[in-house]
């Protein structure tokens, strides 16, 4: 569904993303795991085509299309969407018309199951503005409720659980699963072990590369004792 | 009693305020008290039991006199229809208002001028509410699309103890034109007073907006919100003053303007006084472009550009 070639991305004269090279299967939930700073953001805004960023070379094919100049609407309606870390706050827009907007049919009915899958009372919810009144966990939810009322064929989520309490991090977790079960695949963000659990496969991030891809426990397991202990992050050709 | 002055006047206020989106079957109903003004003709007066609203035409417009019982809670919104439904005209509104202690209405002004392309509309208000009242007043304003137009609504409102003011003026539909709105409120103790207002600029638009809050009153409580947005050559300066001259009062001046366009221009500013040691007002101003991440959050779920933008700022003068 979304191959990802050789792709880099430098700012300023720096490189950001070298060489990156990803696939993601239909249906499949692919984590992604890294240390703070190893670009995990940077390819969430590249293959959303948010942010501004705009590969400085690779190709981002989703569906057989290089996706990599489109805008972000454009890769929008052909089924992408993003979950950002830290979700806008929009003063005016209410949770109902958020998810509404973002719903592939607008049912107030389902509009209403998709906050109960991630934990959340309609009735507390649905007439309360997407405003600084929420607290960041609570955005974080109605985020994902919104990209589930979208039905995207491929979710990125980037950093789901941050600012999630513990209590409501399983509540989270099942609303990724329910998003995979609807049949969207999901390219899962994250630098815990905990959520990179729930993908069918996952990737370790360095200095803007893949370095490793393979079984959620025997990945998390090699991230843990490698990269977390790692005195040279974001410097891969150290690793022995 | 409903008094028709002139039927087809009538009729064209209550087309123009329905195609202006408002529902003409609450300006028909018995049990709502209402006012419908053209230019200076009193077209409707309908008081209700609590209520009384006298009126005078003059030369240039109407003086209303509106009197709320003590102790009367007016059950359905009052409503208030100011127009002038011709290219040109001049009105001017002199309104008295005297809200009896522990009274409680609600009043909504619709003010409508859908063909102006040489019109100004005057109000002139000296508002009192009384001890634990409230009352809450809402003015929505229906402009064409030609921007002749301007609109000076000047207020100067006294909230006795324990009352509540609270009041919202939203200019959205159709060109401004030109607004100087100057509200100006005394809060005594612990009366509590909310201004808010909401304006759209497109054009030419000229908006001035003057906020002021006296908390004079230990324990009053202010708020002077803005919010505008600017597009096309509009320009906008909103005063936000608050001044906290009372043991524990408590004032807060917020202000957003919206720049959507190269040649707007908006400007805030915000004073903030404090005269007792223990009072304190806040404020906060923020101007600039839309926030790139709102927009791209609603692109990233399908919406073009332009209808995120169109959506973030119907969102900001809901």
């Amino acid at each position: 569904m979304l191959v990802v070639e050789n792709l880099q991305l430098k700012l300023n004269g720096k490189s950001i993303i070298n060489g990156l090279d990803l696939h993601v299967g239909k249906g499949e939930i692919h984590g992604i795991l890294g240390e703070n700073g190893t670009g995990k953001t940077t390819i969430a805004n590249l293959i959303m085509g948010t942010n501004n960023y705009r590969p400085t070379a690779g190709r981002i094919i989703f569906e057989g299309q290089d996706i990599a100049q489109l805008s972000v609407s454009q890769r929008a309606k052909k089924g992408i969407t993003l979950a950002w870390q830290e979700p806008a706050r929009v003063e005016g827009l209410t949770v109902r018309d958020y998810l509404s907007l973002s719903s592939h049919n607008g049912q107030a009915k389902q509009i209403e199951d998709y906050l109960l899958m991630v934990g959340m009372e309609p009735g507390q919810y649905l007439d309360r503005d997407i405003d600084a009144t929420l607290s960041g966990g609570e955005r974080k939810r109605i985020e994902l409720a919104s990209v589930l009322a979208m039905r995207p064929k491929l979710a990125i989520l980037d950093e789901p659980d941050s600012g999630i309490d513990i209590v409501a991090l399983p509540l989270l977790l099942n609303g990724i699963a329910a998003m995979n079960k609807q049949g969207s695949s999901v390219l899962l963000i994250t630098h815990s072990e905990r959520v990179a659990e729930i993908a069918q496969r996952v990737s370790i991030l360095c200095a803007g590369k893949i370095i490793r891809t393979g079984a959620p426990s025997e990945t998390s397991l090699w991230f843990k004792n490698n990269c977390l202990t790692c005195p040279h992050i974001n410097e891969p050709e150290q690793l022995s | 009693m409903i008094r028709y002055s002139v039927e087809k006047e009538y009729q064209g206020m209550i087309d123009a305020y329905q195609k202006a989106g408002g529902d003409r079957r609450v300006l028909e109903t018995k049990d709502v008290a209402k006012l419908v003004v053209h230019e200076n003709r009193v077209l409707a007066n309908d008081g209700i039991k609590g209520l009384k609203i006298e009126t005078k035409e003059t030369q240039n417009g109407v003086d209303v006199d509106m009197r709320v019982e003590a102790g009367a809670r007016i059950p359905h919104p009052v409503h208030l229809c100011f127009g002038i439904l011709p290219k040109e005209g001049l009105q001017e509104i002199v309104m008295k208002v005297r809200a009896g202690d522990n009274s409680q209405v609600s009043v909504i002004a619709h003010c409508i001028f859908p063909a102006a392309v040489k019109v100004i509309h005057k109000m002139d208000a000296d508002i009192e509410i009384g001890a634990n009242a409230r009352f809450d007043y809402k003015e929505t304003h229906y402009h064409g699309e030609s921007g002749g137009i301007e609109v000076i609504p000047k207020a100067r409102v006294k909230v006795g103890k324990g009352g509540v003011w609270q009041s919202t003026f939203a200019l959205s539909q159709g060109l401004v034109g030109k607004l100087d709105y100057d509200f100006d409120v005394v809060c005594l103790e612990k009366a509590v007073a909310e201004l808010v207002v909401k304006a759209y600029g497109r054009g030419s638009d000229d908006i001035k907006i003057w906020e002021k809050i006296h908390l004079d009153g230990a324990g009053a409580r202010g708020l002077a919100k803005s919010r505008l947005v600017l597009g096309d050559r509009a320009r906008a300066e909103v005063r936000g003053e608050t001044y906290g001259n009372a043991p524990y009062a408590r004032g807060h001046v917020d202000c957003m303007e919206l720049v959507n366009g190269s040649e707007a221009v908006a400007k805030a500013i915000p004073i903030v006084s404090v005269t007792n040691g223990t009072a304190k007002v806040t404020h906060e101003a923020a101007i600039g472009s839309i926030d790139r991440k709102q927009v791209e959050t609603l692109m990233a779920r399908g919406l073009d550009e332009d209808e995120a933008v169109d959506v973030i700022v119907r969102g900001i003068l809901r």
